[in-house]
């Protein structure tokens, strides 16, 4: 609860600290304009068109839904990586074989391209909800996974000796000897994880469902409507902004203050 | 009455003998130093007496009521602060928040740490504050038993000598007993009832030394003087092996 509050305190000065971001997008927005008026409308919108086709579309209760059900698989996926991944990690970590073993798998998960998963889900799942889900987990576990093995096999040994010369409590010797330290490496990796995450589901809606922004995309596509296709990338970027710098980052830093 | 009783103590790393029938007794109120070369197996026969390590061969009996560690390095937790890492070990023994705050407090001043220096990460502290962290964590508890491990190693004179005196203070009151080792002979004599000298391949000891002046009035020309007569002490040069220099 005290930690919310500071999180809370903090908030204002930090996003005072943000008018260097919004510069550089502004500056973004106007290159944008720049080649806008060098290539003309068809090939690239200039973004006041593209910010009123997305106010449009903002409106549009079909739009709305679209952007719920991405959300909805983004986040079950997300969720599911999530829970499989750390508790997997956690359990590899503390176990020398099981974490030798795990990392010829995690090395094949990861070097597989996602579009290979999306292609293998759409033959085993058809096209549908469990097609997209599944990619979002296939290609988000193994960042989790990575990260809380590598939080669990990096304790710090000396510190364990010392909680023991204490004669710390099992639940002592967790929330403050081991949780902080796997939290350091698992948060981040959750970070990276929900980033991917998002960019899969796009990818595997486009692919391989009707609904959901990736589909419309597909729409935006096939009837060569560059700004409405230019407003969802809007969409995409500018949630993935918000859930990363306005939730995520003034988190980790209360999380991380003790870092050097 | 509180001792720690070591008998017959034997161990083994692999196939390499560390240590090889260590007997000593160490009676409430004492301080009772192990010094010899590094790597000769101090470390591991502190490990083995504070119940660190699990003995395997011999006896390690230790009824002190209770014992706290205090390393070479300060180790302290890095996610927390000055007071919560004093803390720790009074919330260990299920001390109520409030009181355990209050009692690091008191003990952090003591230890020569300033009031804005509470709220600070590890990070934030040079190495001597952390030391004296460490150590106000270890003396926090009031423990009956202290396990010191070349603590002051690492420290400048001055540092070194106010934790010291900390140190002789409580002696000097009964209210501790420490067990200590160090490879400085220096600081063995300023603090020691006994010394006991640890000789390495397998660890083994091979001399003790008594010391019947309370150490509240061991000044520096005592410790200086008892320095040079330890070392042409034959066993001590065999052990440190000062014939080679």
């Amino acid at each position: 609860m005290k930690f919310l509050f500071k999180i809370l305190k903090d908030f204002p000065l930090y996003l005072w600290s943000g008018w260097g971001a919004i510069g550089s997008i502004f500056l973004f927005i106007a290159l944008w304009d720049a080649g806008h008026q060098y290539y003309g409308s068809l090939v690239l919108p200039s973004p006041l068109e593209t910010f009123t086709t997305l106010l449009g579309m903002l409106q549009d209760k079909e739009m709305q839904e679209a952007i719920q059900t991405t959300l909805t698989r983004a986040g079950i996926g997300f969720g599911i990586a999530v829970i499989l991944g750390t508790s997997l990690g956690l359990l590899a970590g503390f176990f020398m074989t099981a974490s030798m073993m795990s990392r010829p798998i995690v090395t094949i998960l990861v070097g597989m391209p996602p579009i290979v998963w999306i292609v293998l889900a759409m033959i085993w799942f058809g096209m549908g909800d469990e097609t997209v889900v599944f990619t979002v987990v296939v290609a988000s576990f193994p960042i989790v996974f990575v990260g809380s093995l590598q939080g669990t096999r990096t304790l710090d040994g000396d510190l364990s000796e010392m909680a023991r010369s204490f004669a710390l409590p099992w639940h002592m010797k967790f929330f403050d000897v081991y949780f902080p330290h796997i939290f350091s490496y698992v948060f981040p990796a959750w970070v990276a994880a929900l980033g991917m995450a998002w960019k899969i589901v796009i990818m595997a809606e486009l692919l391989a469902t009707s609904d959901g922004l990736g589909a419309s995309l597909a729409v935006a596509r096939s009837q060569l409507d560059t700004a409405g296709a230019l407003a969802l990338v809007v969409i995409m970027i500018a949630s993935l902004l918000f859930i990363e710098y306005v939730i995520l980052e003034p988190i980790k830093r209360e999380v991380e203050l003790w870092r050097s | 009455m509180e001792k720690l009783e070591v008998a017959g103590l034997t161990h083994h790393f692999g196939f390499t003998k560390i240590l090889e029938n260590i007997n000593f007794t160490l009676q409430k109120g004492e301080v009772l130093s192990i010094v010899g070369p590094s790597g000769g197996g101090k470390t591991t026969l502190l490990h083995l007496c504070a119940d660190l390590l699990d003995v395997t061969e011999g006896r390690v009996h230790n009824t002190f009521a209770s014992s706290s560690f205090a390393f070479q390095e300060a180790r302290l937790l890095p996610w927390k602060n000055v007071l919560d890492n004093i803390m720790l070990g009074l919330l260990a023994c299920g001390e109520k928040r409030a009181s355990a705050l209050e009692r690091a407090k008191k003990i952090a001043l003591r230890f020569g740490l300033e009031e804005s220096d509470f709220e600070k990460f590890p990070k934030d502290l040079s190495g001597g504050m952390r030391q004296r962290v460490s150590f106000a964590r270890a003396l926090v508890t009031k423990p009956s038993l202290l396990f010191l491990d070349e603590p002051f190693s690492a420290l400048d004179i001055g540092l070194k000598r106010e934790l010291q005196n900390i140190l002789i203070e409580m002696i000097d009151k009964k209210e501790i007993s420490i067990l200590f080792i160090t490879h400085d002979l220096m600081e063995a004599i300023r603090l020691s009832d006994t010394i006991l000298l640890l000789k390495a391949d397998p660890g083994h000891i091979v001399k003790a030394f008594t010391y019947k002046m309370p150490q509240k009035q061991r000044d520096d020309t005592f410790v200086y003087q008892e320095s040079a007569k330890i070392l042409q002490d034959s066993e001590i040069i065999a052990t440190f092996e000062l014939e080679l220099k």
